[in-house]
């Protein structure tokens, strides 16, 4: 069953008046119901425009169904969670993740109650009364996904939220996020650059082309369904292939992206698989468009 | 901890010294007929207290404070929150506020006075004329600064109209609005003497000018040491309030 159905999806930029961009090209993919989908792609190529659109918050002509409804823009059908955290510096952790309920007209006392649940959920009971700016960037981000879930969303879109987190803090939040996604049952969009956090995250991976945003190819993760219950699952051989097919789609398509920026010569992507080209693309990012 | 406390020392004997060069160099180096020590304007200053002197002048100054500054907040935070919010409405009203801006409130005072006449109104107008302008500006900076993934975040969680306004652009530019209220309140103060010496029987402003058109010369510096509480007593109000309306900003992570 289909949860989010994107038809002939296709997004233009006019930097200026004169030049308009391609930013998504006839882009049509289909996301089942409780399935954790990750969206992979160079820097620039669209992915996170991608998530926006599907979150209501950027415009483009083609249709997004969510269970069959067509989005017409942001909704509490589906919750956002940005790489910079955003949460409220001025709310309370517990006002933060109680935000969307209150937007929904929750009563106070049955808000605070389903946001405490939450924070249970990603651990951070205790921290109710806390501000943002004492937390790590590790509780920010839980407190995030809270945020996201307390309102029950059918979808969660995830917008490279793991990148700005140092190495072990991802992968525990890695493992975080599929325990609550089994648990919750959500179905979950996942923008990422990082290959391997595609393969150990996803059940499916779209690899998305190089400017104007396309779907080169669709790959379906073989990994066992309760991936956290394996023991280093990184280091077996099914997802050592994986990640190598993955790598070199994506290779083909930062070659390109390169060549059309003009930086990033193939030397760099030719490197046999590594962390070294998706910290290239990570730097590359902030500097270009997201 | 012990630079510290060796500067709290050094500090305090700054202020002593001071005191006491006021206290001791008049009749000396400088005519204590124009200057008088210390001691004297603080009898002066008591004696128009236990009068219920002081009392009124400083009410009838907080009256005008009060009522300029209100105003001037009542309509420049808004009127500035919606600025930094509508682009094309901060282009349209750029120009003349741009032009008032320049205008020095002293420079209106004739004006206000020539329109509303010389009682209380014209007072509150100068100081409300002085106040607006700061207020008004960083109420507009205040949104401008607003991060935009914060506005994408609110708006995908339903908020929009209202309660965008309540939960997000208020509460984000509270900070830089409060930074306007500051700056005004010292500005309306500067304003307030001013007009105080032009048109009024009562107030601190007119209490040192009086006092010195009279040759009462302490009672002068009585209204001016006045002036300095009362202007330091209203910043640290401010301040306080300030600090507990933005709480969040206090706290960093580990504190």
């Amino acid at each position: 069953m289909a949860s989010v159905q994107i038809e002939h999806l296709t997004k233009t930029y006019s930097s200026n008046s004169k030049v308009e961009t391609l930013a998504l090209d006839d882009l049509s993919l289909t996301i089942n119901k409780g399935e954790f989908f990750a969206l992979l792609g160079p820097s620039g190529c669209g992915k996170s425009t991608l998530l926006h659109i599907i979150g209501g918050l950027s415009s483009a002509s083609g249709t997004i169904l969510i269970n069959g409804e067509p989005v017409k823009g942001p909704g509490l059908n589906r919750g956002i969670v940005f790489q910079e955290y955003a949460l409220f510096p001025w709310k309370t952790v517990l006002e933060n993740v109680a935000f969307g309920l209150k937007m929904k007209g929750v009563p106070k006392k049955e808000r605070d109650l389903k946001a405490r649940e939450y924070l249970a959920l990603v651990g951070l009971s205790g921290f109710e009364e806390r501000y943002p700016d004492q937390l790590s960037g590790g509780m920010k981000q839980r407190t995030a996904i809270a945020r996201a879930l307390a309102f029950d969303p059918e979808v969660l879109l995830m917008d490279e939220p793991f990148a700005a987190l140092d190495a072990q803090t991802r992968e525990i939040l890695q493992e975080e996020l599929l325990r609550i996604w089994e648990k919750t049952g959500k179905t979950v969009i996942f923008v990422t650059h990082s290959i391997e956090e595609a393969v150990y995250l996803a059940q499916r991976v779209a690899v998305i082309t190089a400017r104007p945003g396309r779907i080169k190819e669709i790959v379906e993760i073989p990994l066992p369904e309760h991936r956290t219950a394996e023991e280093d699952i990184r280091s077996s051989a099914v997802f050592t292939e994986v990640r190598h097919r993955l790598w070199k789609l994506l290779s083909e398509e930062v070659v390109n992206s390169g060549a059309l920026n003009g930086y990033g010569r193939p030397q760099t992507v030719t490197r046999e698989v590594g962390e070294k080209a998706p910290l290239r693309l990570a730097a590359r990012e902030r500097t270009g468009e997201a | 901890m012990k630079t510290a406390f060796r500067t709290r020392v050094l500090q305090l004997a700054a202020i002593l010294l001071l005191l006491a060069a006021w206290q001791f160099l008049p009749g000396k180096v400088v005519n204590q007929h124009f200057l008088p020590p210390l001691s004297e304007v603080l009898k002066t200053i008591f004696a128009l207290l236990t009068a219920n002197e002081l009392q009124r002048h400083i009410l009838i100054s907080l009256k005008r404070i009060a009522g300029g500054l209100g105003v001037a907040l009542v309509i420049g935070a808004p009127l500035g929150l919606l600025m930094g919010w509508y682009r094309e409405f901060e282009q349209i009203v750029d120009a003349p506020l741009q032009a008032g801006r320049q205008i020095s409130a002293l420079a209106l005072f004739p004006v206000f006075i020539l329109l509303f006449g010389i009682g209380e109104l014209s007072k509150a107008i100068i100081i409300f004329w002085a106040a607006f302008w700061p207020i008004l500006l960083n109420s507009t900076v205040g949104v401008k600064h607003i991060d935009p993934v914060l506005i994408r975040s609110a708006r995908s969680m339903g908020a929009g109209g209202w309660s965008l306004f309540l939960e997000l652009i208020a509460p984000a530019a509270a900070p830089s609005i409060f930074t306007g209220i500051r700056l005004g309140a010292s500005y309306a103060f500067m304003v307030l003497v001013a007009a105080e010496m032009v048109g009024a029987d009562a107030g601190l402003g007119f209490l040192v000018l009086n006092s010195q058109e009279t040759f009462k010369i302490p009672e002068m510096y009585a209204a001016i040491i006045t002036l300095c509480l009362f202007g330091l007593l209203i910043n640290h109000l401010l301040l306080y309030a300030e600090k507990r309306a933005t709480r969040w900003k206090q706290l960093r992570a580990g504190a």
